[in-house]
């Protein structure tokens, strides 16, 4: 097969001033792009094979290389794009669905970046957080219709106690946890700094459907174990072992589709966790076999609070589809105690692109349009909602929350916070900085300990953020902030998406 | 007495293998700062007729980790050095290989239990091992390590970090 239509993505440039031929890039390429040459003591590098992950750029001790976008050489069509023929050629060569990872790239409308944060200026005062406390914590759960309480005037014991039960709350220091990334799908060092980070911040972390593997049981009071299609990895330990449950209908980056984890993946540790034989196929279906309806989401629901005796808040994740509104209010219904929304740039190890970058709507809207609908049906307290998909930053986080979510999950950002470079190669099982991927040789990239520090201080800079854009708003607690869209203004949008969004225009008062 | 105890709480450089990625940047940045300008380019591009580096990085499959000289309480090196050319400083703990005294007859490398002493015939036949790069609070190998698979600690605190790792594992 001599005949190759694709062209390159990449052009790795190198300085032959600077390169002082001592192999760091030959060693660190999982794609064998670069080769030494002994007799030239040349290094060659081939354009082709590079996927643009940039770890020889970063590892390179002289700065010897540049990895550089390559501008196609396709006539100029702004009809047949570049993207749409190289696929072509990719497609006529194999046959196959084209795969890839991570979230949407295509350039629709990010909603964040048309929503601008209100401050506080003379008519209220703002606060400054570094001299009076702000409150950042939050309770993700189930929260009771009405509160009871008991006064007692009795000479002995006088004051006012709470009578009402309040069903089991996850207490989150920060609005910020870490979406469902099975092990299977990350190596174990990934998996294992998200759980640390997650314990030692006081946040939560999601084990995706991988199961749980025992060496992470110590962090089992920050985990949420999901219950995905697959049920893979899932018994009753397993259930009682997290602080909540998180049923997996959908997800962001593939709505409507299953998953599928090739079996060279499913190596020793993950076939024990993900209770499969070794070497299989662990193939989550589309939809779960028992669920065709909201009747029968309620069953798995009360049959999981049933199994963790009902000390355990259980959610539903589901994708940000075209009638989000209506099918959150069911989930709500059904039982709920926390809806998790994933938009349509949520990230995945492996979907199909076409499926990534076509399916779906963004979570801004779908935030706004299901607080909105719970809202009037009067059951938004019943349920907490919990905003995923691409949220890049502490303005996305602080926006998400003014639109009504009570808090975020991020997998991407924390992904690029260990190191990741958005290559969307994941589902090659070749990630060279050890995060995607179960090769051992790759998989020691990650130092767990380098990336719980790392996560760390994503989420304490964040956090400080928040505190920041709080203050300024005048607000001293993030539970004053959910739903308060008069915090927020949109700008260049037009009356439609201002309406879904329920704000208003930047330069519009009160 | 006095060397056991300046042993015990002597910093020694300590790998954790199951993080070494076999980048061999400890070795590259190892023989920079042995090489006569310290500058990376220039080093090797015009002094590198035979710096060798002090810290070699093993590999087997995926496994690898860097080795470099383990700074012995009884170092068989010194004793069996002919010349007198190898000593292990009393306060610091630390072995080296005085290049001026160094006859070259390789005892050194016949009685190394790890084998990281290596022959420099560079120049004048010596023995070259690492010297703890007693002129840096951090060794560079464990300063460039990108993965902090080395580490510059005592050997309470490795203990400790061991135990730590393999309980978490």
């Amino acid at each position: 097969m001599a005949l190759e239509l694709g062209q390159s993505e990449f052009e790795i440039e190198r300085d032959k001033n600077k390169c002082i031929s001592c192999e760091v890039c030959v060693r660190q390429c999982s794609n064998d792009v670069h080769e030494y040459d002994s007799d030239q003591d040349t290094i060659y590098s081939d354009n082709i094979k590079c996927v643009g992950c940039h770890r020889c750029e970063s590892l390179c001790p002289t700065g010897a290389l540049k990895i550089k976008n390559r501008e196609a050489q396709f006539q100029t069509n702004y009809n047949w794009t570049p993207s749409h023929l190289k696929n072509i050629y990719k497609q006529a060569d194999s046959g196959g669905v084209l795969l890839t990872g991570m979230g949407c790239d295509k350039p629709y409308t990010v909603y964040w970046d048309h929503i601008l944060f209100n401050a506080s200026q003379v008519t209220n005062p703002s606060i400054d957080p570094l001299r009076e406390p702000m409150e950042i914590k939050t309770f993700i759960g189930r929260k009771p219709d009405s509160l009871e309480f008991e006064i007692n005037k009795g000479s002995k014991d006088t004051g006012v106690k709470l009578k009402t039960k309040i069903p089991t709350q996850l207490e989150l220091s920060t609005p910020i946890m870490f979406s469902a990334m099975s092990y299977g799908s990350i190596s174990f060092n990934t998996c294992r700094s998200l759980a640390a980070a997650a314990s030692e911040f006081g946040t939560y972390y999601n084990t995706g459907e991988g199961g749980l593997h025992k060496d992470l049981y110590q962090y089992a009071k920050n985990t949420i174990v999901q219950v995905a299609s697959g049920r893979y990895g899932v018994d009753v330990d397993y259930l009682n072992k997290g602080s909540a449950i998180e049923i997996k209908i959908g997800q962001g980056a593939k709505p409507g589709i299953g998953g599928h984890l090739p079996g060279e993946k499913v190596t020793k540790d993950i076939s024990n966790t993900r209770m499969i034989p070794e070497g299989t196929d662990a193939i989550s279906p589309a939809p779960h076999h028992d669920i065709y309806s909201i009747e029968d989401l309620a069953q798995l629901i009360y049959a999981l609070k049933e199994a963790t005796n009902w000390s355990k808040p259980v959610g539903v994740k589901v994708s940000a589809v075209h009638n989000i509104a209506p099918i959150a209010s069911g989930i709500v219904r059904a039982g709920a105690d926390f809806v998790t929304i994933d938009g349509l740039r949520g990230g995945t190890g492996a979907a199909p692109q076409t499926i990534r970058d076509n399916v779906g709507i963004p979570i801004e809207l779908a935030i706004a349009s299901v607080d909105e609908r719970l809202r009037e049906e009067g059951i938004r307290h019943k349920s907490s909602i919990i905003a995923a998909g691409s949220i890049r930053s502490s303005a996305d986080v602080i926006k998400a929350i003014a639109l009504g979510a009570d808090a975020v999950y991020i997998g991407t950002a924390a992904l690029i916070a260990m190191g990741c470079h958005l290559c969307q190669k994941c589902y090659t099982g070749k990630c060279n900085w050890g995060i995607a991927t179960q090769d051992p040789y790759l998989t020691k990239r990650l130092n767990p300990e380098i990336g719980t520090r790392r996560l760390l201080n994503l989420l304490r800079g964040w956090s400080l953020e928040i505190k920041e854009m709080l203050g300024g708003a005048g607000i001293n607690a993030v539970e004053s902030l959910k739903g308060n869209r008069e915090h927020l203004r949109g700008i260049g949008l037009n009356d439609r998406e201002l309406a879904i969004l329920g704000i208003k225009h930047a330069g519009e008062a009160w | 007495m006095l060397e056991r105890r300046g042993d015990c709480h002597m910093k020694k450089i300590y790998i954790q293998e199951e993080y070494c990625i076999g980048c061999r940047l400890c070795e590259i940045y190892c023989q920079v700062k042995h090489s006569k300008s310290k500058k990376i380019i220039k080093a090797f591009k015009e002094e590198m007729v035979d710096i060798l580096p002090r810290v070699l990085v093993e590999e087997i499959g995926y496994n690898s980790f860097a080795i470099q000289c383990r700074h012995c309480t009884d170092a068989p090196c010194v004793a069996a050095c002919i010349s007198g050319a190898m000593q292990k400083n009393k306060n610091t703990g630390v072995v080296t290989c005085d290049e001026d005294r160094c006859v070259g007859c390789w005892s050194c490398i016949m009685v190394c239990l790890y084998g990281v002493i290596r022959r420099d015939l560079s120049g004048k036949k010596i023995a070259s091992k690492c010297d703890l790069c007693v002129d840096e609070d951090i060794p560079v190998c464990v300063k460039n390590c990108p993965n902090e698979a080395l580490k510059f600690m005592d050997k309470d605190a490795n203990k400790k970090n061991l135990v730590r790792s393999k309980n978490d594992r």
